[in-house]
């Protein structure tokens, strides 16, 4: 039994609340650069947290939502009072105030745990979702659906509810705001929407998320959240919108998938389940790292493949002109080594074989030369090459003896260079169009 | 299947139970720890946190110039699987699992991983250096909660101890540790004292040291490493979460005060072990005082003071300065005006007037008068009328032939509309050298161009 209502159910509920709603609200620090922001707020919330403790002597969710969003917004307003009065560096700026901010929140806690409490530094980092256990659980999934299950939710989850469905609102409602201020606040601001302002909504809304967040899953799973979604998704898509649906369901894969890795793999091992706050974020840096690497836009691997196989076209291109241009010397034949020599690589026999393969060129007692159809894609490259350079001395006002590297690069890429005269700057025949006979 | 029980995190349950109070130590008591008598412990955890500070401010300079404040923070929150996986694998090794040496070697370990993952997000994906950094920082951190959690359901033995590595407790330290913790601190001083002249080059401009034949990844890389000995041997005394600060906030409260590099370590490292020493010595006096946390407090408080209070870059000094400028070139004004309505003195009511129409507050309006008093250029002033002094007269003058000249530079060769000039004129002529006005006089008269008269027919 591997999921069990009574033990797993409102933990397993809190995690993903969270982290749908922090991985929703990080898309839009990821854009402004301001991820390190997520990580400053989830620290200075510490002494808001517990300044309003000791103010108001109750753990009410409100009051600690109010502390916490109001230390969550002097943070905002002080690192950017550092970074302007006192003209330091941002990451410099970010780190001085929220060390100084969770300094005083570790003091403060203390002073608050001599009044008998249980709040606890300890907590604050690991989250406490395993302690959302449900004693009077019912024993099937159909037992849910009654009154004393509306009973028996814990409030984190009620809170978390709350600030996703008003997240959720902010991001709707103000999604092309949010979109305009994000990519150039600059042209918000012009534009008549005070971007200032928006950011300091959004502010305001990653301190509550972090604060309802905090009590059930730790502020560090908070800070993973805030990033490891959005950046996941980031590297997947180019579109605002797809970035954030993408990011949430990510979230919600990571917080489920996470959550039973910490509570089924150490079954497997014959070992007790571990802190699954913790698994969670390792979890959601398992799924990015895998991105970074898969992705099939921006990922590593693809972004390889892309490039051998460009740079395979190219060789493939530039051997097919080489043995053009020695036809033109009345050479119709080259060995090997010739070839070596002619296209400086010292290992040509991949390449030939591949050349011969697809029929480009044809061997016969170790010399090489070009098939029909080697001959027309050979034509077209030539012709491409001549042609630029034509191009680059007659249009761009380049000398004649500086065009050969320009026109190289330019003859493998798609665009098709402007028709010319009959011959190039060097006095070269062009050849004629394989395609347009 | 083993016992799936919920774990619960209550650190604080003792807390609970006895009653604590916030006693103030007897005075006695106070004077022995702050002169390192209390006791040859305390002494020297007071002794080695100084150090740490010293080598943290001095080491933290670097990293500060470099830009890299917040990759400290990755890399201390990196630092905590290396210790829980230490503790795990130190047995099988045949190693004292709960040995110092051992888990510092383990912190280092990932903390230097997490370094590396940053370079490499920031190498192979379009992620900006912020991204990157928060998560290595939060998926490290939250492989070592794993870790910890594991520890404490699984491991034999006690594994209390390894939770102090996150908020720190240098009051418990044991002599041996503290010896440790020192004598990193002290290597990581001489290192950077004897390599300042190539961190300094690499930190002001690399792209010169490279050219320069300097193995600038290299001095990078080492850099890196002590940076890495500051952070690791300062874990157990500060903690991983606030060991970061003691890098960044003393470079940061130094900067405000110097703009030369061997000043600012020293002041830097001044700060740091001011702040170590008084961190430690205070959690030595108070039972419920952490030593990071108070540390990181004290490093603050000097923080707030030099970005308020330093003399050049503090913030009221540059508001000062930017009254001061507003001021001056408001007086400027004043007197130019004087002098074009060819008077000698100004009624109040033409001051009232000007006064509005530069929109000048009330207090602004008194704050140019005790200037342009102080400076001789105003004289007694009557309910009527304010005497104009003859220094007062010729300053308005100068003003006056300054925008004139200026105005007549703009249209003549910068080939501004006449209309447009004045404008920025009106920004410019307080600000013209005597070098300037005489070659600005040079080429006007050479173009033709007539000009007011000099001074000495104003007298």
């Amino acid at each position: 039994m591997y999921f069990d209502l009574a033990l797993d159910l409102f933990p397993l509920l809190a995690a993903a609340l969270a982290a749908v709603c922090c991985g929703l609200l990080g898309n839009f620090l990821l854009l402004r650069k301001q991820s390190m922001m997520g990580d400053a707020i989830s620290h200075s919330v510490l002494p808001g947290l517990v300044i309003a403790f000791l103010i108001a002597s109750t753990r009410s969710p409100l009051v600690m939502l109010v502390g916490a969003t109001i230390a969550g917004v002097v943070t905002v307003v002080l690192v950017e009072f550092v970074k302007r009065f006192g003209k330091v560096e941002p990451g410099a700026a970010m780190g001085v105030v929220f060390s100084i901010l969770f300094a005083l929140g570790v003091l403060l806690i203390e002073k608050a745990a001599v009044r008998h409490v249980d709040l606890d530094a300890e907590c604050v980092l690991h989250g406490q979702l395993e302690t959302l256990v449900w004693y009077s659980a019912p024993a099937t999934i159909s037992g849910l659906w009654s009154v004393e299950t509306l009973d028996a939710i814990p409030r984190q989850i009620i809170t978390l509810t709350i600030i996703l469905i008003l997240a959720i609102g902010f991001v709707s409602l103000l999604f092309k705001e949010l979109r305009l201020a994000s990519f150039d606040p600059a042209l918000a601001t012009t534009l008549g929407f005070n971007s200032t302002l928006l950011h300091y909504l959004l502010m305001i809304f990653v301190a509550a998320a972090t604060v309802a967040s905090f009590e059930a899953v730790g502020s560090i799973l908070v800070i993973a959240m805030l990033i490891c979604p959005g950046a996941t998704a980031r590297l997947l898509t180019d579109r605002l919108r797809t970035q954030i649906v993408l990011s949430v369901l990510i979230a919600l894969f990571t917080a489920v998938g996470g959550y039973f890795s910490a509570t089924i793999i150490p079954g497997w091992f014959g070992r007790d389940t571990v802190n699954a706050a913790g698994s969670i974020t390792v979890f959601s840096g398992l799924v990015l790292s895998l991105t970074i690497i898969i992705s099939p836009s921006h990922g590593i691997l693809s972004r390889m493949i892309r490039r051998i196989r460009l740079s395979s076209r190219v060789a493939l291109d530039d051997l097919l002109a080489t043995m053009y241009r020695a036809q033109e010397q009345a050479q119709a034949e080259m060995s090997a080594s010739d070839i070596s020599d002619a296209i400086l690589r010292s290992k040509p026999q991949p390449l030939l074989n591949r050349a011969v393969k697809r029929a480009l060129i044809q061997r016969h007692r170790g010399m090489y030369s070009l098939t029909e159809k080697g001959q027309c894609a050979a034509r077209s490259i030539v012709r491409r090459h001549r042609l630029w350079e034509h191009y680059l001395v007659d249009q761009a006002g380049l000398a004649p003896d500086h065009v050969h590297e320009t026109a190289e690069r330019l003859e493998h890429l798609p665009p098709v260079p402007p028709a010319g005269p009959q011959t190039d700057p060097q006095g070269k025949v062009i050849p004629d169009d394989p395609q347009v006979p | 299947m083993p016992l799936r029980i919920p774990i619960l995190f209550h650190a604080n349950m003792q807390h609970s139970i006895q009653e604590v109070t916030d006693e103030w130590p007897r005075m006695s008591e106070i004077i022995e720890t702050v002169t390192f008598r209390a006791g040859y412990n305390t002494g020297m955890v007071i002794g080695g946190t100084a150090l740490l500070g010293l080598a943290a401010g001095i080491i933290g300079v670097f990293a500060l110039l470099r830009k890299r404040s917040l990759m400290t923070d990755a890399l201390s929150h990196a630092t905590l699987p290396g210790i829980t996986l230490a503790f795990l694998f130190a047995g099988t090794f045949g190693l004292e699992s709960k040995s110092l040496p051992v888990l510092l070697v383990g912190a280092s370990v990932t903390g230097v991983l997490g370094v590396i993952c940053v370079q490499l997000i920031l190498h192979h994906t379009r992620l900006r250096e912020d991204a990157a950094i928060g998560i290595v920082l939060s998926v490290f951190f939250g492989a070592g909660i794993v870790g910890l959690s594991y520890i404490q359901a699984n491991a034999p033995g006690d594994s209390g101890g390894l939770n102090h590595f996150i908020y720190g407790q240098a009051a418990t330290m044991r002599v041996g540790d503290v010896v440790l913790m020192g004598s990193i601190a002290l290597v990581a001083i001489m290192a950077t004292l004897l390599f300042m002249k190539e961190f300094a080059i690499v930190c002001f401009n690399d792209a010169f040291a490279r050219v320069d034949g300097w193995p600038v990844g290299l001095v990078d890389l080492f850099m890196m490493a002590l940076v890495v000995l500051v952070t690791v041997a300062g874990l157990q005394a500060v903690g991983l979460i606030l060991v970061v600060s003691m890098l960044i906030i003393p470079p940061v409260a130094a900067r405000f005060w110097t703009d030369r590099l061997s000043v600012l370590v020293l002041i830097s490292g001044i700060i740091g072990a001011t702040s170590g020493y008084l961190g430690a010595t205070v959690s030595a006096l108070f039972p419920r005082k952490p030593a990071g946390a108070v540390i990181v407090l004290t490093a603050g408080c000097i923080f707030v003071l030099s970005m308020f209070l330093a003399p050049k870059r503090g913030v009221f000094a540059h508001a000062i300065r930017r009254v001061s400028v507003r001021v001056k070139v408001a007086g400027d004004h004043l007197l130019e005006h004087v002098y074009e309505s060819r008077q000698s003195t100004l009624t109040s009511d033409d001051f009232a007037n000007f006064a509005r129409m530069q929109g000048w507050s009330p207090l602004f309006q008194l704050l140019i008068r005790f200037a342009l008093r102080r400076e001789n250029m105003l004289g007694s002033k009557t309910r009527r009328e304010i005497r104009v002094t003859e220094a007062g007269l010729e300053r308005g003058a100068r003003v006056s032939r300054n925008h004139a000249l200026w105005e007549q530079y703009l249209v003549s060769h910068a080939d501004i509309a006449p209309s447009h000039v004045d404008w920025s004129v009106d920004m410019v002529e307080h600000v013209l050298s005597d070098e300037l006005i005489h070659e600005l006089e040079t080429a006007l008269r050479n173009q033709g161009v007539d000009f007011p008269p000099s001074l000495e027919g104003v007298g």
